[in-house]
């Protein structure tokens, strides 16, 4: 394997550095042709930087690309394209009202026309590598996994013998997952190079030849697939042991804090996003909330949170019929909400840090005074969060925008720990934060949980909602489908069950 | 420098680029079309006078309050081009209130103003609510309703109109001296005073400021202004942010005419100043929304239309060459405005991760092995 013939993508002292960051720190890898290479490392650590440097994206500060023993430079990535190199993003970039043909041929039209030879291509390359896909299939029709294949296939029908793949399996159900792998299989045996990120490290395992450990922006070791346990390499990773979010026992007590009762809500397009919804969660109960991407998980949050008008239904929060309450007026009775987008519905990121601790909080102590701003009150709690929360900042001064992801959420999550909520909801508490981050988020949902509170989580992480939940429920086109108990299922079980397919069983 | 005074000095250094690049871009079209630049620099950055200061002053004191009208808007986002139809509906309503004189001396002075904020917010809330019952951009709707607003007082004029002595013009009929608002004087000698109502334009600035800044509204309306998904999410109700933030915007714009009304036209006629509610986007784009910053560039521009006044006469060059030298201002500032606050994030970013790097080698170094 050191014969230079081999090398696929050679990359020498790639740094990247971006203000507050620095992405990549003198990065060196050597990815060999034919196999499946896998770019491990915890969230922040410069994965989809250095990614994003193969493709074009971006230009390194420094460094040099060798790709096939030749010296490149990629300024876009239709140089990366021309060099052979293609990439998948992590959200696809798929025209939905369009076939998957129509899709491919977007924008390579001049390779093999749009007409009869792109249809030959598609097809050819589809079953030379298992792909399955069908030309004239809309895209609106296909299911997660089958849009991932179309996205490989436009990346393979331009031409690319090394295909990059951005945390491929984040929007995947475990079965899915296993499909993917097959696919990768395949290309590897017909001699193509697939560079794989993921921070799943069983996975990374299961499917990689070689894996390269990113800690801080730089590389820490490259090691052979075969020749680690998934614990060594997660302590690779964060230098030091991985946390898990170990459950704990039982404090359900008796009392009903949230009730939710025939909740449902019909999109604009006439869809029913949530029909006949009904769930009770209790003081001191966590209850996760399990399903994969888009299947009316963000619309209960909203509904419950007030966020949605048209919501019809009950939600009572200790005993109080909160149905026709704003989302103001639900706040105040002690909803605390921590969204599943930062920073589009948790902050104001061009505010300081201490307006934010007012935002979501307007009308409660100890942020105002009667029709006043307490600018002197909410500034001295914003300290206290910054301490208590561990907010990694310089002052409570600077702009939200400044802090890097896990501490804008770190402050969130102390935001809406304050003023003694009962009931938490939190969705995808710990998405995009590093591993430190994660376990002192965890750690405040645990001990929150044992004073009382009640927690609907929604995560789109098995382990988080197995480690947190007392009680998991599957939701499934906008249906609760399944209730599990965390301590007894297996991520497989979740998995059908989020399908669906556990309904035919 | 700490990261607040660098804060500050791009505040003050980018408008002050600004306009050097206006001055120069207006003397390269004075220069192509053959005026004495350098003589037109010279005439417009003289000494006034202290009757050209009362004026620039004066005309201060009305963009003042069009900015302040706009600016309100800006905060959350909405973008009130139907001031310049509000003030002139709501001045003829002042106009008209006031000349009828139901109540005597300055309770007749409140009670006209008291109409005139009330009719501005009106129009103003029309916009406000097409724009949360039925989705209208308050852009369109504003710009309708200032053509709407010509006839309007055109046709209420002609209803309401006495003829104006000695001349062929028609008016409201005049408002009594005892319920005019006496000037504040400047200097010495005639046209030396200065509309007694630049004394309520500093309050309403003074308002804006502690509405904004100190009041849970205030924050609302900001926060909306920042993120609506987020202030949606924070529990505020951004439909009735919109119509309450439209309405304020109307009553402010409703004052826009009042300084000329009371302190110098005493009547509303066919002559009165228009055009006012347009220079307040730009003052207010210039003063960043600030009421200190509206103050200034509400005096820059008044200064200009003052000192450019003469140029007809002494240098045969057109006075509107100062439109050219408005325009280019109100541009190149919305320019460095973007490209200094994109440069102040990136540098506050950067300050951010020295301060946490130091901080965490520091605690790297005493955390026990």
């Amino acid at each position: 394997m050191t014969d230079d013939g081999d090398v696929a993508v050679r990359l020498r002292g790639i740094g990247k550095r971006f203000p507050g960051v620095i992405a990549n720190d003198d990065v060196s890898l050597v990815v060999h042709r034919g196999t499946v290479h896998a770019i491990v490392g915890e969230n922040g650590a410069g994965k989809s930087t250095l990614m994003k440097i193969l493709y074009g994206v971006q230009k390194p500060d420094s460094g040099t690309i060798e790709v096939n023993g030749k010296p490149v430079r990629l300024g876009s990535p239709s140089d990366a394209i021309a060099a052979g190199i293609g990439m998948v993003f992590q959200h696809f970039m798929l025209a939905d009202n369009l076939t998957v043909q129509e899709n491919v041929v977007l924008g390579a039209e001049r390779l093999h026309g749009i007409g009869r030879a792109a249809r030959a291509e598609i097809t050819r390359i589809s079953s030379a590598y298992g792909l399955g896909v069908e030309p004239d299939e809309l895209v609106e029709d296909l299911g997660v996994g089958a849009r991932q294949r179309v996205e490989i296939l436009k990346v393979l029908y331009r031409g690319a013998r090394t295909v990059i793949l951005d945390e491929p399996t984040s929007v995947l159900v475990p079965q899915e997952v296993d499909e993917l792998f097959d696919n990768l299989r395949e290309l590897k045996q017909e001699g193509l190079t697939v560079i794989f990120i993921s921070h799943k490290l069983d996975e990374v395992l299961s499917v990689a030849d070689e894996v390269t450990v990113i800690r801080r922006g730089t590389t820490v070791d490259t090691v052979p697939a075969g020749s680690v346990t998934s614990q060594q390499l997660a302590t690779m990773m964060v230098g030091s042991e991985l946390p898990t979010p170990a459950t704990e026992s039982s404090t359900v007590t008796g009392d009903d804090v949230l009730e939710v009762h025939g909740l449902g809500l019909v999109a604009s397009s006439g869809r029913r996003v949530l029909d006949d919804i009904a769930l009770t969660i209790h003081r001191g109960e966590v209850l996760g909330i399990a399903g994969v991407e888009g299947n009316g998980q963000a619309e209960l949050v909203e509904a419950i949170m007030g966020m949605r008008p048209q919501a019809i239904g009950r939600v009572l929060l200790a005993g109080v019929d909160l149905s026709g309450a704003s989302t103001r007026e639900r706040r105040e009775r002690g909803i605390g909400y921590i969204p599943e987008d930062r920073h589009r519905h948790g902050l104001l990121l061009d505010a300081p840090l201490w307006e934010n601790r007012i935002l979501g909080h307007q009308t409660q102590e100890p942020n105002v005074k009667g029709a006043f701003i307490a600018k002197g009150a909410a500034r001295d709690d914003t300290s206290r969060i910054v301490e208590t929360y561990d907010v990694r900042t310089p002052g409570i001064d600077v702009l939200a925008r400044a802090l890097s992801g896990g501490n804008q959420q770190k402050l969130i999550v102390g935001r809406e720990m304050s003023g003694d909520p009962v009931l938490l909801i939190a969705s995808h508490p710990t998405r995009g934060v590093d591993v430190g981050a994660q376990a002192a988020i965890w750690d405040h949902i645990k001990d929150a949980r044992r004073r009382g509170l009640a927690v609907l989580l929604v995560s789109a992480d098995l382990d988080e909602l197995i480690g947190l939940s007392d009680r998991i429920d599957v939701i499934l086109r906008g249906h609760l489908v399944a209730s599990f108990d965390p301590d007894d299922v297996t991520p497989e079980q979740l998995g059908s069950a989020m399908t669906g397919a556990g309904q035919a069983a | 420098m700490t990261p607040r005074s660098t804060r500050v000095a791009l505040m003050v250094g980018a408008p002050v680029l600004a306009l050097v690049a206006a001055f120069l871009i207006t003397s390269i079209v004075l220069t192509v079309a053959g005026d004495p630049a350098v003589d037109v620099w010279t005439q417009i950055l003289s000494v006034p006078q202290s009757r050209n200061v009362a004026n620039i002053i004066n005309s201060a004191t009305v963009y003042y309050l069009s900015g302040l009208a706009v600016a309100i808007g800006f905060r959350m986002n909405l973008f009130n081009i139907g001031v310049d139809g509000q003030y002139r509906l709501a001045a003829f309503v002042a106009a008209y209130v006031a000349g009828e004189a139901w109540v005597p001396s300055y309770l007749n002075t409140v009670l006209a103003i008291v109409a005139a904020v009330m009719v501005g917010a009106a129009w103003a809330g029309i916009a406000g609510l097409l724009r949360v019952t039925r989705g209208v951009s308050e852009v369109i709707s504003t710009i309708m309703l200032n053509a709407i607003s010509t006839s309007l007082v055109a046709f209420l004029l002609r209803q309401a109109a006495v003829d104006v002595q000695g001349s062929n013009n028609i008016g409201t009929k005049p408002i009594p001296r005892g319920s005019w608002i006496p000037g504040i004087s400047v200097g010495s000698g005639p046209g030396t005073e200065v509309y007694g109502f630049i004394v309520i334009a500093a309050l309403l600035g003074i308002g804006y400021s502690v509405l904004l800044n100190r009041t849970r509204f205030g924050f609302d309306l900001r926060a909306t202004g920042h993120s609506e998904p987020a202030a949606v999410a924070s529990g505020i109700s951004v439909r009735r942010m919109v119509l309450v933030s439209m309405l304020l915007s109307g009553a402010v714009a409703g004052t826009v005419g009042l300084p000329i009304l009371f302190g110098d036209a005493h009547s509303y006629g066919v002559t009165f100043q228009s055009g006012l509610g347009f220079a307040g986007i730009a003052i207010a784009l210039l003063g960043r929304n600030h009421p200190v910053g509206i103050a200034l560039g509400a005096l820059l521009f008044a200064y200009l239309d003052e000192q450019a006044n003469p140029l007809q006469i002494l240098l045969n060059v057109s006075p509107y060459i100062v439109k050219i030298t408005q325009g280019t201002i109100v541009l190149t500032v919305v320019i460095a405005y973007e490209v200094v606050r994109r440069y102040g994030v990136r540098l506050e970013q950067r300050q951010v991760a020295r301060a946490l790097e130091v901080r965490g080698s520091d605690s790297a170094a005493k955390a026990p092995a």
